[in-house]
Parts: structure tokens; sequence; C-alpha cells
């Protein structure tokens, strides 16, 4: 385990704003990021994910509202003056040192003596397992283990919170898939705050304690990656997140927190809904591609349709359903035998949606 | 398939190609041969000798003005490497802004403004100076000199600042560092090529110049090419083939060293 302790520290961000111009990048963003959180920032290009970030580095300046660090506003420090480490996209390793000299940079820098600096770089290598590479030209490495110095160089000087920008972009598939573990076991093996960025819901979701899901400078919603999943609190974040049904239907009744909604078929389902609205009158339900099946009588499911186009993904197959008020629907099944498919296009189909899985979102703007 | 209209396969190109090359260096080549005339003609041959390098090196005033030539040439160099690294931080990896145009405009004047009217301009100016103070040392040449090599040493530096990556800064800032500490561990290391060529191209365009300093200098404040010129209207001898060899050879040299330096920064990256 580790030498020394880790200190962690947490953020708040109180009305946050951020104006290039006349563009309102970041608008009013107030989160609360706790100690030895995996916390992500998770939206689409251009929401301001990185300006937020920046801003918590140090970088930007907030056009309005307070940074706090452990309760102490830092909005005022210079980024070299702050606690708070960045991992940054291009990795921005310093080309004319060695890999040691990158990950001791931060420490000389606090005039750290010779011997700690060592010490503290030969347990950074170890942690990311690159034990024996200290001498090595960074630019000798591979794109992985060029991250893995990135990381090893902001983790070197103890930050309280560690802030990355979509580290892993530049990554392939495979390469992603092994850092994103690498990550999560270096979050929870110092227990430093992650701030994490991404644009892949997927990441997002795998890794996160918490997630705060954004799209044009605000956020929309902040909950764990399930919370996020099945209880979108809108119809963007259920967009974003995941592949999802909508279905208008209307609310009939609410009792014991959970609302009936009716769907076009006639049927009635019981639905839930995010806190501090009431649904009433025409609603939209969101419900996901694998909680529904298919059954061949068309009677006996929630709603009805015609098979259109069959999408075969290895693991899953897509059966994409044209319901009768001519409303496309995707219903996933795993593809738990080999064999053909027992539908096909053209049939009419019953769909069947399982218990407790519809959710009601607001049609914010 | 029809291929694409091309200079280089228009008949003659290759004659007119090698005739430029022959004009331009036959004139260097037969100077340099001639430098080792035993005759005193530099005309006629008369076989071989090294009797003009060392009446050169014999000779008190081609010392010393080479001396002076030399001594300019590398103050002027380090001030003008100073000010165009100054000048090209300032100008580079900044979000664009009024004037900014005006600023580049202004440091690369020198490059346009015609090298006569420099002279003259200065001429008139440092005598006023002069009147004033009194002082009429070698600290107006230099000066001049510092003045027209700013840009050529700007040229390079700004290349090399433009290549940087930004973030590198935003890095050093992130982990700690004071401005200061940036310049110091970040920039400077790996702007490092880029002020070793402003400085080398500033010394060898100080070293060349004739017209700026044929104004500006005092009596007895001769440069290397300024007691050239003198020279050639008096008797022409091999001793000023021999100098310009010399010469020759220190620039060829530090183009050399600039090249073999340029070329292994490149097999780094
Ligand atoms: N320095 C700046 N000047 C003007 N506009 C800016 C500046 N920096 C960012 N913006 C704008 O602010 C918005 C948010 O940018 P930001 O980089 O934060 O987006 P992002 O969410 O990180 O996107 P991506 O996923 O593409 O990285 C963008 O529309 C961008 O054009
Ligand atoms: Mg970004």
């Amino acid at each position: 385990m580790m030498a020394a302790a880790y200190e962690s520290g947490a953020i708040s961000l109180e009305g946050v704003m951020k104006r290039f111009g006349d563009f309102q990048a970041v608008d009013n963003v107030t989160l609360d990021i706790k100690l030895n959180e995996f916390f992500t920032l998770l939206g689409p290009s251009g929401c301001g994910k990185t300006t937020l970030l920046r801003m918590i580095a140090g970088f930007e300046m907030p056009s309005g509202g307070r940074i706090l660090l452990d309760g102490k506003e830092i909005s005022d420090l210079l980024p070299n003056q702050r606690p708070v480490n960045t991992v940054f996209q291009n990795y921005a390793l310093f080309p004319h040192m060695s890999v040691a000299g990158n990950i001791g940079f931060g420490l000389k820098m606090l005039g750290r003596p010779k011997g700690e600096i060592r010490a503290a770089v030969a347990e950074m290598l170890r942690l990311v397992q690159l034990e024996g590479r200290g001498d090595s030209a960074v630019t000798q490495l591979s794109g992985g283990q060029q991250q893995r110095v990135a990381l090893a160089r902001a983790l070197a000087p103890r930050p309280k919170v560690l802030l990355l920008d979509e580290p892993l972009s530049a990554l392939d598939l495979k390469l992603r898939k092994s850092m994103q573990i690498e990550l999560k076991r270096l979050q929870a093996e110092t227990g430093i705050t992650f701030v994490f960025v991404t644009h892949d819901q997927e990441e997002a979701l795998s890794m996160s304690d918490r997630i705060a899901v954004m799209s044009h400078g605000k956020v929309r919603q902040v909950g764990s990656p399930a919370d996020i999943y099945h209880r979108p609190a809108d119809r963007f974040v259920a967009d974003f997140i995941g592949e999802t049904n909508f279905i208008e239907a209307d609310a009939v009744s609410i009792a014991g927190g959970v609302a009936r909604v009716r769907l076009p078929s006639g049927v009635e389902i019981p639905a839930t809904f995010p806190a501090g609205v009431t649904p009433s009158g025409k609603v939209t339900v969101v419900i996901r591609p694998e909680h529904a099946q298919m059954v061949a009588q068309a009677g006996d499911g929630a709603l009805r349709g015609i098979v259109g186009d069959i999408i075969y993904l290895g693991t899953d197959t897509h059966f994409h359903v044209r319901l009768d008020d001519g409303s496309p629907f995707i219903v996933r099944r795993q593809n738990a035998t080999n064999g053909p498919s027992e539908f096909s296009p053209g049939e009419s189909v019953g769909i069947r949606i399982s218990d407790n899985v519809a959710q009601i979102v607001m049609n914010q703007p | 398939m029809a291929r694409t209209f091309s200079v280089r396969r228009q008949s003659g190109f290759a004659t007119v190609a090698m005739l430029c090359f022959f004009l331009l260096y036959l004139p260097i080549a037969a100077l340099v041969v001639y430098a080792f005339n035993a005759g005193t003609s530099i005309a006629i041959w008369e076989g071989f000798s090294l009797r003009w390098f060392v009446s050169a090196w014999n000779n008190q005033q081609v010392v010393e003005a080479s001396w002076r030539s030399l001594r300019i040439a590398a103050i002027a160099a380090v001030l003008a490497t100073a000010c165009a690294t100054l000048a090209a931080l300032a100008t580079t990896h900044t979000a664009p802004y009024r004037g900014l145009t005006a600023k580049y405009a202004f440091i690369n004047m020198p490059l346009l403004v015609p090298e006569i009217v420099t002279a003259v301009a200065l001429l008139v100016f440092f005598s006023r100076v002069k009147l004033w103070t009194g002082y009429s040392g070698l600290g107006y040449l230099i000066l001049a000199h510092s003045a027209f090599c700013v840009p050529f040493a700007y040229l390079p530096i700004r290349a090399r600042l433009e290549s940087m990556d930004a973030s590198l800064g935003r890095a050093a800032a992130d982990l700690y560092a004071t401005p200061l500490q940036i310049f110091r561990h970040v920039t400077l290391p790996l702007l490092w090529p880029g002020v070793f060529a402003g400085l080398m191209l500033a010394f060898i365009i100080s070293l060349d110049d004739v017209v700026i300093t044929e104004f500006v200098k005092s009596s007895g404040q001769d440069t290397l090419p300024t007691y050239m010129l003198g020279q050639l209207r008096r008797a022409i001898t091999p001793e000023m083939n021999a100098i310009s060899t010399v010469f020759l050879l220190l620039s060829l040299s530090l183009v050399t060293v600039f090249f073999c330096l340029s070329r292994n920064r490149k097999k780094e990256s």
C-alpha cells in the first residue's frame, strides 16, 4: 500500500459562470464534489466541461460565482497556488525531460529536497507500473505509457484534487478499457478526489461514483450512474445516456410517489417521476430497450407494432419496431442462444414492458 | 496517362540552372584560388603560396579591423538576440488583439527600410548625440548593429516558439511553477535552438555590414568590411582575396554548426 497517506479535498462550486464575450460557456453551475469521490462531468462537445475544469485548475477566471476547496475560496488563487493538479488531454509532457524529470517536476518546483523527490518518483513509477523507465525520454514512450507518466506527474505532488480532461480519448479501445480500470484502481488506492471529464457516456457510467450531466453550460442532473440511467431528470439526459424509447402518454393518477400512465395502446403502467414535479396530462415516458421484450401474440404486450430492421450486435440484437401509432420503438434482446431470431421483418408483434421500469421525464428546452 | 506540366522537364532547364550556379560560384572560386597566388596580381597566376595570408596576418590594420568587427558582432548579436527573444515571447501564443499586426510590422521594419535610409538617419542622430555627450567610442556602432540585427534574430526564435505546445506552460503552472520558473525550466530549454540560431544569424549579419557601418563609424573605427572597401580604392593585391577567404570560411563554419544543430533537433522529435 501507499507509503504516506494522501490528503483528499472537497470542491464546491457556487453559481459559477463563465462568459466569453456574449457567449455563456458555463451558466450558473452549483455542485458539491465530495471527499474521495470519483466525480464525472459528462456532456456533448462544447457544453463547457473543459471550461469548468479550467476554472477549478485556475487557468480561467470565473465571470461570476465562487469556487471553494474544503470550504475555503480559491477563485482568486493562481494555478500554481492551488493544491489541484491536472492530467491534460494531450498529456503536455515536457519533451526535454526524462520520465523521472517529468514526474518530479511538481515537487522540484515546490522546492522539496532531492532525496524526497527521488523517493516520490520511484513510488509513482511503481504506482503506474513503469518501474525501470525513469530514464527514458518521454518521446520514446507509447501513447498508453505517456498517459501513465502524465498521471504520475499529476499525482506526485499529492494534490487534494486531480482533474482529468478526457485523458483516455487519444487511446485505442482496448487500451482505453485497461486504463479505465487503472484509473479506478489509482483513485481507490490514493483516495484523492478525481474530477473526470468525458463525453463518453459508457466510460462515465462504468467509472464514476457520481455524474453531472451538462448541456449548454448548465448542469442538467447530478446523481449516481444508476440514478442517471434509470431515473433521468429530463429528456436531454435520457436521450444522451444510452439508447432510449420515448413514448407520449397520459398521466392518469399519482399514488405513493408513483404515477400511472396510459400508453397510446390504452394499457396503463406505473411510472416513476423526478423529484419536485407533479406529472399531469400529456407526459413523455422513457423505456430503455433492454426493459422491453417481444412476444409473438400482439395482444399480449403493452404495445403493438410491426418489426422493421433487425440489427445484430454480437452480444445483443436490436429490433426496430414501428408501433401502431407510427412511432419507433427499439427492443434489445440478449443473444442467449445461437441461431436465427424467431422474429422477422414485417411481422406483427406485441411488446411487453418489465415491471417498474418506466420513468416520466420533463420536456425541458 | 497525361503528365502534368513540370518546369523541370522543359528543354534547356538544366542548362540554364547550371549556368546560374556557375555564374554565382565561379567568381567566388576564382577569389579563393587567387588568394593562394604567389604573384602580386589577382588575375595572373604565378604559383602557389601562402604569402598573402601571412601578409594579412602581419598587417596591423587588418588585425585591428578584424578584432573590432568580431567584438561589435558578438556584443550586437547578444543584445539583438535578447531583445528578439523578449519580442518573440510577447508576440506569440497570445490571443489576437488590436495592434498585434502593427507590432510584427514594427519588429520587422528594419528588413524593409532601405539600409541607406537607416544609415543616414543614424548618422544624423548620432552626430547630435556625439555633440551632446562628447562620447565617440564603439558604442554607436554596437547600438546600430544591434538595432538592425533584431529582426534577423527574431525570425528563428519566433518560429521555434510558434511550434511549441502552449499547454506545456499551463502544465508547468499547474505543477506549482512560478512564471519565472516556467521560463527557466520549460520555455527557455525548448526555445534554446531558436535562440542559438538567432544569435548566429545576427552575428553573421553584423559581421557582414558595410553601409550602416560606413555612415556611423568615426575615424579609426574601421571594421573589416569597411577597411576592405577603403583598400579597394587603392592597389588591389591578393591580400584582399586572402582576407575574404578567411571570412568565407568563418561564415561557412557558423552555418555548418547551425545546420548540424538543427538537424539533431529534428531527429529528436
Ligand atoms: N477562450 C475562449 N474564447 C471563446 N470561446 C471559448 C473559449 N474557450 C471555450 N470557448 C467556448 O465555450 C464553449 C465550451 O467550451 P469547452 O471547451 O468548455 O467545451 P467542452 O465541453 O470541453 O467540449 P469538448 O468535449 O469538445 O472538449 C465552446 O462553445 C467554446 O467554443
Ligand atoms: Mg473539452
